[in-house]
């Protein structure tokens, strides 16, 4: 196995509308390898690599391939030096074919017609797929795609672009463990293969089992590059938060009386799509975490919609003990009963990608009055109340109160979606997939806020994919598969039979 | 039945000016650049047109030089909306207000209102046009012919070259576009180059070809009624082709109205173009047929390092 440099980073320096986003990073990927980039969310792990793909032009620094200096002036060039980046959204044009995606990324794409190119592509991709281990249809477009089959997309996509230096971007957040096993396999075998696999990931686990090298990143610096066998799990995440960050550990709750029942609840199937709900049954009480766990896409995204009000069609009943059926009510009216929601989807539903900061957050309450009446906006209330609240609730990354919600990382806009959901008095808190995507700490900061909104008397519903978050998390458990609850657990939970529930039945 | 036949045969004279431009439009918003300009880049055309022909007396090279000018004018709208990323609704609507104003003075300053020109002359396309009734369709000027060739070749380029999906990627998602390396400013420059090229061209045919004459505002709304088009189209050009067959329909029924003693408002006729495009916009809009939504970034700027 060949042990030269693949790929080297020297003293890159980065900033975003003055924010010091990179300062000083250095990196090294040999050939061979599968090198990790291990960080929390806005380290500048992202960064450092769009910068060597070529989408980023740095400020200072240089970058050495194969030993020797090259200039990328763009993606383009990038490609050229064989370096081919999966971003973490996905670059691909949903109205085109699987093989229309790949092609825009060649650079030659041989001879004869278009026709006949997109032909003799879409024979190589069914190959390529094949050798890598999984089949794709080349000519199904991309907006129909899974998003783990958009993810084999983009690899192929820079693969067949002749990429030697494959760069993934968080690949395995949006992937169940399965997916991401087999993911992390093929990568590992292409890396052996002869090429450089450079991992940008905050999951310490991917780190531990796939990856040569680790270079630990921190507050856009480069901290140290080992080999992670070297180290403990602790003291690699103790490199990464730069503290010893507190494990997460089950704390019981008290419960209460009965706070939300829903009965048999299913989806009204429309034209082409069956209905993807069919029957839940779900109580809620006061004062506990209810875990739903279960493989992604058994319904849970309908069923978080249908709680939290979003676009879908439902039969059946969401009753809100003593007020009555939730799914007629207004958001307005969802708010006065102290609802808090916090969709799965960071900029889709739950921000305002587009709004600042203040507008994000000040909109929670713009109905009762806190702001002025409709004619007259209390600026100066909302600039104190937001700076309290990015205070308490640690949003981080905030350049300016005006500045696009868009442009917070993940876990911070997370974080300013939970201060405003829960700046007020709570009674039922839904959340959907809370900490995806989120590094140790701030899935933990999440983490303390639903127990403490669950210790200050809330009913909270915990859906997630993630067994682990649900285990430390929930009081009681249910699992969601095919649509329905087909199993509940109480405290203490067998791990086994609640996985066993999640893959079975049906 | 002559009067059925001569309306038939006055159809395609009508509706070329509005396939052109929608076709142009197609170009431009394709790759997602919004282009509201339409109706000012005609009127450049048209005087440009009437301008060449005046001075040199060949309709050819007046064609050409009236895509030239309404691509000259362009440029300032792609520096507007492409490298200062203006608002694209405001740049177009801007544009086209300076247009009218700016053709007005030149058309007035230069003395070349209501100079009549010779045009082109028609070609038979024999035995096509000794048909009954509708032989007359068969006899047309040079440029009505060459219009279903204009958009085979921009449907051949826009489906079935790799240029012309790098375009399209650029219009539904430049992003994704800037990662495999396309220059997407660059490609989106050009779109509108190209697109005022085919707008200028249905500008010059109106005045060079059709009326044979320039007289101030002389578009009369035709550059938005293809901007309607191009939606009624969901941007397919075959669509946008059969949507300005339609349009030159009613617009070629108004004067055979006339021609055959039928006595309605004039300003009752005038408005029917303006109403038929209401009314297929409303269509459209009810039916929400499956098939073709807009250019996914169609109207947004493109920056690159913005980060999420």
């Amino acid at each position: 196995m060949s042990k030269h440099n693949a790929i080297q980073l020297v003293g890159i320096e980065k900033s975003f509308d003055g924010f010091k986003a990179l300062s000083h990073a250095n990196f090294t990927a040999k050939w061979g390898e599968v090198h990790a980039l291990l960080g929390e969310n806005g380290a500048g792990k992202s960064s450092l690599m769009n910068i060597a793909a070529g989408l980023y032009a740095p400020e200072a620094g240089s970058l050495l391939i194969d030993d020797n200096e090259v200039r990328l002036s763009g993606p383009r060039a990038a490609s050229e030096h064989r370096i081919g980046m999966v971003h973490q959204h996905f670059k691909l044009v949903r109205p085109f074919t699987v093989a229309e995606n790949i092609l825009l990324g060649l650079r030659n794409a041989g001879a004869g017609g278009f026709r006949t190119r997109l032909r003799k592509l879409e024979r190589e991709i069914v190959a390529k797929a094949e050798q890598l281990g999984f089949a794709v249809d080349p000519r199904k477009p991309a907006a129909a795609l899974s998003v783990a089959e958009q993810q084999r997309v983009e690899i192929l996509k820079v693969l067949l672009a002749g990429a030697r230096i494959l760069i993934l971007d968080e690949p395995t957040a949006v992937l169940t463990d399965q997916e991401a096993e087999r993911l992390l396999t093929t990568v590992h075998a292409f890396a052996r293969s002869g090429a450089a696999v450079i991992l940008v990931t905050h999951k310490m686990a991917d780190v531990i089992r796939y990856a040569d090298q680790v270079t630990v990143m921190r507050a856009g610096r480069t901290v140290q590059t080992l080999d992670p066998r070297s180290i403990s799990a602790d003291e690699l995440v103790r490199l990464t938060v730069g503290e010893s960050a507190p494990a997460g550990e089950y704390q019981a709750g008290s419960r209460g009386e009965e706070r939300l029942a829903v009965k048999d609840l299913r989806s009204v199937a429309s034209a082409g799509e069956r209905g993807m709900l069919a029957g839940v049954n779900l109580r809620l009480h006061a004062g506990e975490i209810y875990g739903l766990a279960g493989v992604g896409g058994n319904g849970q995204s309908e069923l978080a919609n249908a709680l939290m009000g979003l676009p879908g069609a439902t039969e059946g009943e969401i009753e809100l003990i003593g007020v009555g059926d939730l799914r007629s009510a207004s958001t307005e009216r969802r708010r006065e009963l102290g609802i808090a929601a916090i969709p799965a989807d960071r900029y889709g539903a739950a921000l305002a990608a587009d709004l600042s900061i203040i507008d994000n957050f000040c909109i929670g309450q713009i109905h009762s009055g806190r702001y002025g009446a409709f004619w007259r906006l209390k600026r100066s209330q909302m600039e104190t109340d937001v700076a309290e609240a990015i205070r308490t609730f640690d949003v981080q990354g905030v350049r300016s109160l005006r500045q696009k919600a868009a442009l917070l990382s993940g876990g911070n806009a997370q974080k300013l979606v939970i201060a405003r959901e829960f700046s007020r008095k709570v009674k039922l808190v839904f959340a959907h997939s809370p900490s995806r995507g989120l590094d140790v700490r701030a899935a933990q900061a999440v983490h303390t806020r639903l127990r403490a909104a669950r210790d200050a008397g809330a009913a909270v519903l915990l859906i997630s994919e993630d067994l682990d978050e649900v285990l430390t998390l929930a009081d009681r458990i249910g699992v969601m598969n095919s649509g329905r609850i087909v199993a509940e657990f109480d405290r203490p939970a067998d791990r086994q039979a609640i996985g066993k529930a999640m893959v079975d039945h049906v | 039945m002559d009067l059925i036949a001569s309306w038939l045969g006055n159809t395609p004279d009508f509706a070329v000016p509005f396939a052109l431009a929608a076709l142009g439009l197609i170009i431009t918003e394709r790759a997602g650049v919004l282009s509201l300009g339409a109706e000012g880049l005609m009127l450049v055309g048209a005087l440009a047109g009437i301008g060449a022909q005046l001075a040199y007396g060949s309709a050819e090279l007046s064609l050409l030089i009236a895509m030239l000018s309404a691509s000259v004018v362009s440029i300032l709208f792609a520096i507007m909306v492409v490298l200062l990323r203006i608002n694209q609704v405001i740049a177009g609507l801007s544009l086209v207000f300076f247009c009218q104003g700016l053709t007005g003075l030149l058309g007035t300053l230069w003395g070349w209102t209501n100079r009549p020109v010779s045009g082109m002359s028609s070609i038979s396309l024999w035995p096509l046009s000794e048909l009954p009734l509708i032989g007359k369709v068969f006899v047309q000027n040079p440029v009505v012919y060459l219009t279903p060739l204009i958009f085979l070749a921009v449907v051949w380029f826009l489906t079935r070259s790799g240029t012309g999906l790098r375009l399209r990627a650029v219009g539904e998602n430049p992003q994704a576009a800037d990662s495999v390396g396309i220059p997407v400013l660059w490609y989106r420059v050009a779109a509108i180059l190209a697109g005022a090229a085919l707008i200028g061209l249905a500008g010059g045919y109106l005045s060079v070809l059709s009326t044979k004459l320039w007289i101030a505002d002389m578009t009369g709304g035709r550059g938005w009624i293809a901007i309607a088009l191009v939606i009624f189209a969901r941007w397919y050009p075959w669509r946008a082709l059969m949507g300005a067959l339609l349009f030159g329909c009613v617009e070629a029924l108004i004067p055979q109205l006339a021609a055959a003693g039928i006595r309605l408002p004039q300003y009752f006729i005038l408005m029917t173009p303006y109403a038929v495009t209401l009314g297929v916009m409303i269509w459209v809009a009810a039916s929400k047929r499956a098939g073709g939504e807009q250019p996914g970034a169609l109207g947004i700027p493109f920056v690159r390092e913005e980060r999420r």
